[in-house]
């Protein structure tokens, strides 16, 4: 069957109980059949797309006019799905004095598109590239001529790209990209462009709905945080307990450059925040000691957060590894040569990704690349840091063993925090944390960039966030604290998130002396706190609880004036509002 | 290939496209007789049907479509080529 038919038959399925993400699809050319697919992969992704289609070609029409159908449905996405063969037929109705300034004047109509939405709503927008055609009326030479439309459209995917470098709420659905992975052939289909004004053909648009879909979960909050590596015929070739450190391969020499090309994109993983851990059933110190000192290892000793070496089943190890990061198994990829391991893995914790590694080494890199498995929709340069950051949790759990007494042991990680204003500073780290925190988040809002920086503006909102560091390090932006003062007068907690490396360490209560000495300064004599329950935040049930406030109707409610502050072993630093 | 033959796969492929169509495909029918079958789905039926066959249509063979046994008439011609 065809994947495509497989997705529209989803159709009739039966989305009870999924997620319902609200989302605007307008297109210069018909979009019936990529609603289709989108709708269709959302099943396979347990997400309800609601999907308002707008009519053929009505994008201008739709955002510029304030009280259009886009607008009355109030979508939290929006799609703009522009056309190359669209684009290239307004190159062709340009005066060729015009051309030269095409992609400029298209992306400058593109950027307007985008304010008038900003203006009007808060939704997310994703943008099609532009699929690089080339017309062929100057062959090869149209790279030398700025007047080409192959010149003009590489230039306008790259303005794009400018465009969503400024715009924080504006993501970009790369077809040109997906074109390539595919082939410019079999991506497009002339007869269903001819008479139906559909260029993508019935075998792309699985793909396109499922580049769309991964944009939208992540920004939702769902990707991939954990690497998880196998080692022999994994990470290198051949087995080092039968090898040796001699023997492995790995370096340029033969297949060896498999292993160091695929050793080199995890360490580029490394240090876009990607937390690698490794898995393998060796003996520890003989595995270890590859990593110290063949001199042809990319991958150190300090870029793994967690070594689970040992005879144990590989299932226990996984486990192991996600609870000592605090993360779910649906953040988490595990990568593994045997077909054995990964088939047992895969059966004992559904919910990780286990990719099917092909047989040989030489196509492991280029087929993890094509999966995209590691969408991201933020990136800041904190994440760097991230694997050290949870070494460190290694090391203070290891030390928390050592005192019997908890007070005790808090008092010597010399504890200080930061406590700073969303400002401009640390928005796009508080914007990550929203999207990043499932577990330690009381109501799991999700904020873009653009939201915080609304709520910073907004007199209605107390918001700040909290960097904690001790003996071990800086622990960086863990918590983002946003109030909205109500009416009554009383704060709502409307966000209380924190990091899960901070557990048990008594920010909770230091963060409530704050939150309530901030009620006081504004004459609130309430705080009113919910907990809305996900799929994920079990662990903050009893948050309020735990903290004395009361339940009232639902909602957890602690009075200012008798509350006696909580002792906390955190010295407070405390950092003024945002320099000009 | 012999016309029975095709008739059988083409039905195959319309199951497909339509599930519970409740029609009995032979030469006769057309989109009049199936309720899902439009413009769209009939988009996902040339496709599927060319992959089944290993042929490509033309457009304009496309047009001329009336009934299932114009469409196993070019396949016919297409897979004896």
């Amino acid at each position: 069957m065809l994947e495509f038919t497989r997705l529209r038959r989803n159709l009739k399925k039966d989305f009870n109980g999924f997620k319902t993400v609200r989302v605007a699809i307008l297109s210069d050319s018909s979009s019936q059949l990529l609603h289709q697919a989108l709708k269709g992969h959302g099943y396979d992704r347990q997400l309800n797309y609601d999907i308002y289609e707008a009519d053929y070609d009505q994008i201008e029409q739709q955002i510029f006019n304030p009280a259009s159908e886009l607008y009355d449905f109030a979508p939290e996405l929006i799609i703009i799905a522009k056309n190359t063969h669209a684009l290239l037929d307004r190159f062709y109705n340009t005066s060729i004095s015009g051309r030269n300034g095409f992609a400029k004047k298209a992306a400058y109509d593109i950027q307007s598109l985008i304010n008038k939405i900003n203006g009007q709503l808060s939704a997310k927008i994703i943008l099609f590239n532009f699929q690089e055609i080339d017309d062929k009326v100057f062959g090869n030479y149209a790279n030398n001529l700025a007047h080409s439309f192959l010149y003009q459209v590489r230039k306008l995917n790259v303005l794009l790209m400018e465009e969503a470098q400024m715009q924080k709420a504006l993501f970009i659905c790369d077809l040109q990209q997906l074109t390539m992975l595919h082939g410019f052939h079999s991506a497009l289909d002339n007869k269903t462009y001819i008479n139906a004004d559909q260029s993508w053909s019935l075998e792309f648009l699985p793909l396109i709905a499922k580049n769309i879909s991964a944009i939208i979960e992540s920004i939702n909050g769902n990707f991939k945080k954990c690497l998880v590596l196998d080692l022999d015929n994994t990470l290198w070739g051949g087995v080092i307990g039968d090898d040796g450190l001699e023997g492995i391969q790995i370096g340029s020499l033969g297949i060896g450059k498999a292993f160091t090309l695929l050793q080199k994109w995890v360490k580029e993983l490394k240090k876009r925040g990607i937390i690698i851990c490794v898995c393998s059933k060796n003996i520890e110190s003989v595995a270890k000691e590859v990593f110290e000192k063949h001199p042809e290892m990319i991958l150190r000793p300090d870029d793994i957060a967690v070594f689970a070496v040992n005879w144990d089943n590989k299932v226990d190890n996984i486990h192991f590894i996600k609870s000592t990061l605090n993360i779910g198994f649906d953040s988490m990829v595990f990568l593994d040569d045997s077909a054995f391991e990964r088939t047992m893995v895969k059966e004992a914790i559904p919910a990780l990704e286990v990719p099917s590694l092909p047989e040989d080494p030489a196509d492991y890199l280029p087929y993890l690349q094509s999966l995209n498995l590691f969408e991201t929709s933020s990136y800041t340069m904190e994440d760097e840091h991230r694997t050290c950051l949870y070494k460190e949790e290694a090391e203070r759990l290891s030390l928390q063993k050592v005192y019997q007494n908890e007070d005790e042991f808090l008092k010597t990680l010399q504890m200080e925090a930061e406590i700073a204003p969303v400002n401009t500073f640390t928005i796009p780290r508080a914007a990550q944390l929203s999207q990043r925190s499932n577990q330690f988040n009381l109501r799991t809002v999700r904020y873009t960039e653009a939201d915080l920086e609304k709520i910073a503006h907004s007199p209605g909102y107390i918001s700040f966030t909290v960097r904690l560091k001790d003996k071990f390090g800086d622990n960086g932006i863990i918590s983002l604290i946003i109030l909205k003062k109500d009416a009554q007068p009383s704060l709502f907690i409307e966000t209380w998130l924190m990091s899960c490396r901070v557990l048990k360490r008594g920010v909770e209560d230091f963060i409530l002396n704050r939150i309530v000495e901030m009620a006081a300064t504004n004459h609130c004599e309430t705080i009113i706190g919910e907990y809305l329950p996900s799929a994920k935040n079990a662990l903050v049930k009893d948050h309020y609880a735990k903290l004395g406030f009361e339940l009232e109707d639902s909602l957890w409610s602690l009075s200012v004036s008798s509350y006696k502050t909580k002792r906390a072993f955190i010295q407070n630093k405390i950092v003024q509002s945002e320099p000009a | 290939m012999e016309k029975p033959e095709i008739l059988k796969g083409l039905v195959e492929v319309f199951d497909e496209i339509f599930e519970n169509h409740n029609t009995t495909i032979n030469e006769t029918t057309t989109a009049q007789d199936i309720e899902e079958w439009d413009s769209l789905t009939n988009i996902e039926l040339i496709v599927a049907v060319e992959k089944k066959f290993d042929i490509q249509f033309r457009s304009s063979e496309i047009e001329t479509l009336g009934n299932v046994g114009d469409l196993r008439d070019i396949v016919f011609i297409k897979t004896a080529l």
